[in-house]
């Protein structure tokens, strides 16, 4: 399933950006459509928080222009729930627009209830395993009123199966209320398995590669041929193949990683 | 159980040991009187009314000296840490005081405010107040900006991010900070009516010790250890509240 239209939400114009000498983004252009899934992947330290920090407007870009058409929500890469507040108290933050308390509580509840955290509605951050609190967060910015969901290597820190949980989790999600998602990651198969669009980045300046269409509906087997042939190809794409990170290792070693 | 019962035992055990000792004659009692002497001095001052005036007018003292350095210092710590020209100013006048001991004040505190109640709170200010201005704007300086980019997500407002963001991070540092001034406040009111007082604890042992009243002297001291552990042990209801729970866990 795919809600993409013809109309632009994000339209990134010739951005650039340095931090003192590093040039961390060189002249990225994009245009993401309404309702799009785009997925960014990239080797570390590329840029592609940076990056996530200037479309959201946190940060201004030494060169280029970002527009937004709508309201925006972000999954930070570390920690973005309020130590200090319950489950319920960090789902209702985004919750805030609606005055009846009755009404916040109701939809806060059923957040609670498709992340199937019920019964720790009332325990603290702290109290839970990274894969809840990813749920948490998630729930948190999906029961929100954003037009658009910036999402930072949003799984990476879980393990393989509840990572796979979380990627069907969040379709769901996008299928009873669409909206525009750039998703940034580590996971090539996860770009491969969620996105419209997935976008490869270069390194050191970080720019865009290619653009990469998946036409498939969403949800997507893991074993889908245009799932598995995107992977091979996004591996091709940034040097990964064969297990090796053929860059910067000289010929003739062996650097399996 | 165990945890309750082994200090006991220890208490007893050091009790016996030195009831045996008072026994045995072996120190005079102005070295170390016996603990019945201990106890019949405890008793008759108890009994006279003196050694309750002198817990109140210790408690009043560290209720007021240190009551005046919280709401003074949270404030002060919180607006070093929001303008930087007051942080770049302040911090290394704040971190002189926070490093001198707060006795050396203690000829200044009788040349200004005389004997009494006066100078023992101005001490106890002093001590109390530099430790809990520098605490509050090390704990501001050290929240992870990711949460006031989370509140700025969500809409808060500047009153309310100070509200439900900026307090609650610092809260548990700052509770942590509140436990052990007081226990120092507790400390510094001792020397303070030693020194420059006419009742008090502090004032109850060391005119004990003039008048060569061991036994009162040693009841006094047993006072006032145990008004300290409670005074914390208090304190430490401050770390159960549900919202700070996180900070002292993990
Ligand atoms: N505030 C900053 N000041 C200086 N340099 C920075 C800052 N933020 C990022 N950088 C540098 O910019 C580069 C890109 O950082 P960025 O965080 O965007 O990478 P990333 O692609 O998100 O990496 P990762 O996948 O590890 O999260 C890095 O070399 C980093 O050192
Ligand atoms: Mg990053």
């Amino acid at each position: 399933m795919s809600s993409k239209t013809e109309e632009p939400i994000i339209e990134i114009s010739q951005v650039s950006h340095a931090y003192g000498s590093v040039r961390v983004l060189e002249n990225i252009n994009l245009k993401v459509m309404r309702g799009e899934f785009i997925a960014i992947v990239g080797p570390s330290g590329c840029g592609k928080t940076t990056l996530l920090n200037i479309i959201s407007g946190y940060e201004n870009p030494d060169e280029g222009s970002v527009c937004r058409r709508g309201k925006l929500s972000m999954i930070y890469q570390k920690d973005g729930l309020f130590p200090w507040y319950t489950v319920s108290e960090n789902i209702e933050l985004s919750l805030r627009h609606i005055t009846k308390s009755e009404q916040r509580k109701k939809q806060t509840l059923s957040a609670i209830r498709l992340i199937a955290l019920e019964g720790f509605e009332n325990h603290y951050p702290h109290q839970l395993s990274g894969g809840m609190k990813q749920r948490v967060e998630l729930a948190r910015a999906l029961s929100g009123e954003s037009d658009i969901l910036l999402m930072d290597e949003p799984f990476s820190a879980l393990d393989y199966i509840t990572r796979l949980k979380m990627r069907g989790e969040l379709v769901t999600y996008l299928r009873e209320r669409p909206r525009t998602v750039i998703l940034v990651t580590h996971d090539i198969e996860e770009a491969a398995q969620l996105a419209d669009r997935v976008i490869p980045m270069s390194s050191r300046p970080g720019s865009i590669l290619q653009v990469r269409e998946m036409t498939p509906p969403r949800p997507r087997s893991l074993t889908d041929p245009a799932v598995t042939n995107m992977v091979g190809e996004l591996l091709k794409l940034l040097n990964l193949q064969n297990g090796h990170h053929v860059v910067n290792i000289k010929k003739g070693e062996d650097h399996a990683l | 159980m165990r945890t309750k019962l082994l200090p006991l035992l220890f208490v007893a055990v050091a009790i016996g040991l030195w009831s045996l000792v008072s026994s045995l004659q072996i120190f005079s009692n102005l070295v170390l009187p016996a603990p019945w002497e201990v106890l019949e001095g405890f008793v008759e001052e108890a009994a006279s009314g003196r050694l309750y005036q002198d817990v109140v007018a210790s408690l009043f003292r560290v209720t007021i000296g240190f009551g005046l350095a919280v709401i003074l210092g949270i404030p002060f710590g919180l607006w070093m840490a929001s303008q930087p020209v007051l942080r770049d100013m302040m911090l290394p006048v704040v971190n002189f005081f926070r490093n001198l001991s707060p006795l050396a004040w203690i000829p200044f505190a009788i040349l200004w405010f005389g004997i009494g109640d006066a100078p023992a709170i101005f001490l106890i200010f002093i001590a109390a107040l530099f430790p809990i201005i520098l605490a509050t704007f090390a704990a501001v300086e050290n929240i992870p900006s990711v949460y006031f980019r989370v509140a700025n997500d969500y809409g808060m407002e500047k009153g309310e991010i100070l509200r439900k963001v900026t307090f609650p991070a610092i809260a548990p540092q700052v509770i942590t900070t509140l436990r052990v001034t007081a226990g120092l406040s507790w400390l510094v009111v001792v020397a303070a009516e030693m020194i420059a007082g006419n009742d008090g604890l502090g004032f109850a042992i060391w005119d004990a010790r003039n008048g060569l009243r061991m036994d009162l002297l040693v009841s006094g001291m047993i006072v006032i250890g145990i008004i300290g552990v409670i005074l914390d042990r208090l304190l430490v209801q401050l770390t159960k509240i549900p919202g700070v729970r996180w900070g002292y866990e993990q």
